[in-house]
């Protein structure tokens, strides 16, 4: 043995992530996808012209994590606040972060609009079939069976219906220029989302037109599951409902 | 030399928000507004600014919180219905302190109601409106020419007080076809040294309504209470043919305008009478109330409703003279000959002569 | 040799990233941080590659990863 290896860091945390402990419970994939999101606002050198519009749910203090500028929308209307953003700021980077409560339920006529539009902004949407923030109630992704808080007998598809899968119906409009779903139960997950969220961010800075990111994420606390079921849950349940893939990619060659 | 036209007073509100820097415009259509709209979508393109026909009214709002989060000049409007769709996002708008500017034009309710003339919004325009305890500042023109002004005002003030601005009128203020001379807007608005413009060499800035360590959000309602007292200061109200006049009569917005020619009626009969007209419903002119009830011998209160502003005389004279009411629910709009003999009942039932 | 730093006060102990690891580099311990979480251990013998697989699934960007530069 001669002289010390040498140690290269491969991995930190991106620079527009505040170094502060997250408020999230052990193993809430929140803060991959916060992270995924800020390694892009780093890797477009986006920090100085970001605008976010933090949503209602477990993520609303996403504005003590990311150190860009960012405005609180009331719950569901993220969609409309970027729109805001956006039309008075062309030239910002504007992305909104919403649950599947926010934006698949209370927030269902603002993200279809702004997408019909084709608004220029890029949506990461984090869907864990539950309202995690207000203590598990069933979402309008909460899965056929799942117990919730007020599915206490399962989600009955007869009086509830079946989970929306925004990424699809959100496919089918013109306006939608990009939009997958994706995960972060696994490396292989990962890195697909990796590449989506880049594509999504691209989407906009080339003026492209509305990009959307479905992330289907854990909720140990109200799915009553370990971390790591509730991790097996979303690569599992989760995705065998909601199929992962790139849904539309209209610039792909 | 300020050109003179003749517009509709929805057209006039767009105009001088257009010439007060407005650039961007939210709204959902709605009788009896739509001019505003329709201006506004021929008007934003061509002075490098926006239009967006939003899928709703709530829609609009938080369109409006989003542009207005960045600095810019932005306007809504809206009627009644869709003015309490907006109610959410008002009160987002306080609690975050972003100002904007929210046009009611209001029509009759409750529920779908019609599309009369009515002033039944005044409850809801000056108790805040929303949840929370917090109050926008509320502009009541009666005429076209006050539209374009106070629309222009508006802005200032909510800028100044980084505080939702609602300008309120009805079918009628809004429909009415005048001259009105369009005077230039000569202000130079301030840097905004709040505003989300991205966080290019400098710390990241942050417009939220959540306060959720201790005691935080406390202190917050306390910092409003004390900005919504400084704007006491904005109070604004106008005394017509009031000087001896034994009558006050208090009415704002299309009724006040109406009560003009009233006036001018009793008066010609020999019948002192005059009116005070608040331009401001928040703040209220209180003071005014006080110096009409101490001058006079009776207040008139008159409102296209049932009853809402003569809460605030009551509270306001207190008990230095009697005040009586006449109100009307939505339906028809009254004549000057009409308001004149309703006056007179109340001057002969409050003994005057 | 590549190696992987605990920041154990922000681990949980959620356990994803002993999930993440190949080769079952990381497991979780006994120690407890001021926050209340068994904080996950790193002990390689070697075989740790720098993948950062394991800090990449880390939802709370408690490990910090070195990777061996090649000659
Ligand atoms: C108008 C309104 N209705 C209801 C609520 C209460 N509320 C807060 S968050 C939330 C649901 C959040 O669920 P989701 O969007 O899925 O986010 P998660 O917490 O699961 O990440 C609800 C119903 C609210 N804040 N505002
Ligand atoms: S409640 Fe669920 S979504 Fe919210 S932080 Fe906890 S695990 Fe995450
Ligand atoms: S860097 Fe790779 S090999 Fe090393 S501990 Fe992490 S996952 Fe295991
Ligand atoms: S994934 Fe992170 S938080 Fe979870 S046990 Fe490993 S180091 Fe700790
Ligand atoms: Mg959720």
């Amino acid at each position: 043995m001669s002289a010390q290896p040498k140690l290269k860091k491969v991995f930190d945390r991106p620079q527009c992530l505040k170094d502060v402990p997250y408020h999230y419970c052990p193993g809430c994939h929140h803060g991959v996808i916060h992270r995924l999101l800020a390694e892009q606002i780093d890797n477009f050198g986006l920090r100085g012209k970001t605008l976010g519009a933090a949503s209602v749910g477990c993520s609303v203090l996403i504005y003590d994590y990311f150190d860009v500028d960012i405005v609180e929308a009331p719950h569901g209307r993220a969609a409309a606040v970027a729109t805001g953003l956006k039309r008075a700021r062309p030239d910002s980077f504007v992305f909104t972060y919403q649950g599947d409560g926010d934006l698949a339920a209370i927030g269902t006529a603002e993200i279809v609009h702004a997408a019909n539009r084709g608004e220029n902004i890029t949506v990461v949407f984090v869907n864990n079939a539950v309202f995690g923030m207000t203590g598990g109630q069933m979402a309008p992704t909460t899965l056929e069976g799942q117990v919730t808080t007020t599915s206490p007998y399962g989600r009955s598809a007869a009086e509830a219906g079946l989970p929306i899968r925004v990424t699809e119906m959100l496919s089918t409009l013109e306006g939608t220029a990009y939009a997958a779903r994706v995960a972060v139960d696994n490396i292989k997950n990962l890195k697909k989302a990796k590449a989506a969220l880049k594509r999504a961010v691209t989407y906009q800075q080339k003026g492209w037109g509305f990009s959307f990111v479905e992330f289907l994420s854990s909720c140990p606390t109200n799915w009553k599951m370990t971390p790591e079921e509730a991790n097996a849950r979303v690569g599992k349940e989760m995705a065998d409902y909601f199929p992962l893939g790139v849904y539309k990619d209209v610039r792909a060659n | 030399m300020a050109r003179r036209v003749m517009i509709k007073g929805n057209e006039a509100i767009a105009m001088g928000a257009i010439e007060a820097g407005c650039r961007y415009y939210f709204g959902y259509p709605i009788t009896p507004q739509n001019d505003i709209p329709e201006y506004m979508s021929a008007a934003m393109p061509k002075v490098g600014g926006a239009f967006v026909q939003a899928e709703s009214e709530v829609a609009a709002i938080n369109m409006l919180l989003g542009a207005a989060a960045t600095g810019a000049r932005v306007m809504t409007s809206s009627s009644s219905p869709g003015i309490s769709l907006k109610q959410e996002g008002i009160s987002y708008l306080a609690g975050s302190q972003i100002p904007g500017v929210i046009v009611n034009m209001s029509r009759s309710g409750p529920g779908l109601g019609g599309i009369h003339p009515s002033q039944g919004d005044y409850f809801q325009a000056t108790r805040g409106g929303g949840h929370g305890d917090y109050r926008t500042l509320v502009l009541a023109p009666s005429t076209a020419q006050e539209n374009y002004d106070l629309t222009m005002d508006a802005f200032d003030l909510a800028d100044k007080y980084r505080n939702p601005v609602m300008v309120l009128g009805d079918a009628l203020i809004g429909q009415i076809k005048e001259p009105v001379e369009l005077k230039p807007y000569r202000k130079k608005p301030k840097p905004k040294d709040w505003a989300l413009t991205g966080a290019e060499g400098r710390e990241a800035r942050l417009l939220k309504s959540l306060f959720l360590a201790d005691g935080e959000l406390t202190v917050h309602n306390w910092m409003l209470a004390k900005k919504y007292k400084r704007m006491q200061k904005e109070v604004r109200y106008e005394f017509y043919r009031a000087e001896d006049a034994k009558m006050m009569l208090v009415a704002f917005g299309s009724v006040g305008r109406i009560l003009k020619t009233s006036v001018d009626i009793l008066r010609d009969k020999g019948k002192k009478v005059g009116l005070l007209r608040p331009i401001t419903l928040y703040p209220f002119p209180d003071k005014a109330i006080q110096e009409a009830a101490a001058k006079s011998k009776l207040l008139a209160v008159m409102e296209l409703n049932t009853g809402q502003m003569v809460e605030d005389v009551k509270l306001a004279a207190e008990c230095a003279c009697p005040v009586e009411f006449y109100g009307r629910p939505p339906g028809s709009i009254p004549t000057p000959d009409e308001l004149a003999k309703e006056a007179m009942k109340i001057w002969r039932k409050g003994g005057l002569k | 040799m590549s190696k992987v730093e605990v920041v154990s006060e922000r681990c949980k102990g959620c356990g994803l990233c002993v999930l993440a690891c190949p080769k079952k580099n990381l497991s979780l311990g006994d120690e407890y941080n001021a926050q209340g979480y068994a904080y996950v251990k790193f002990s390689s013998d070697g075989k740790c590659t720098g993948c950062s697989f394991c800090a990449e699934l880390c939802p709370d960007m408690a490990l910090r990863v070195y990777k061996q530069e090649k000659k």
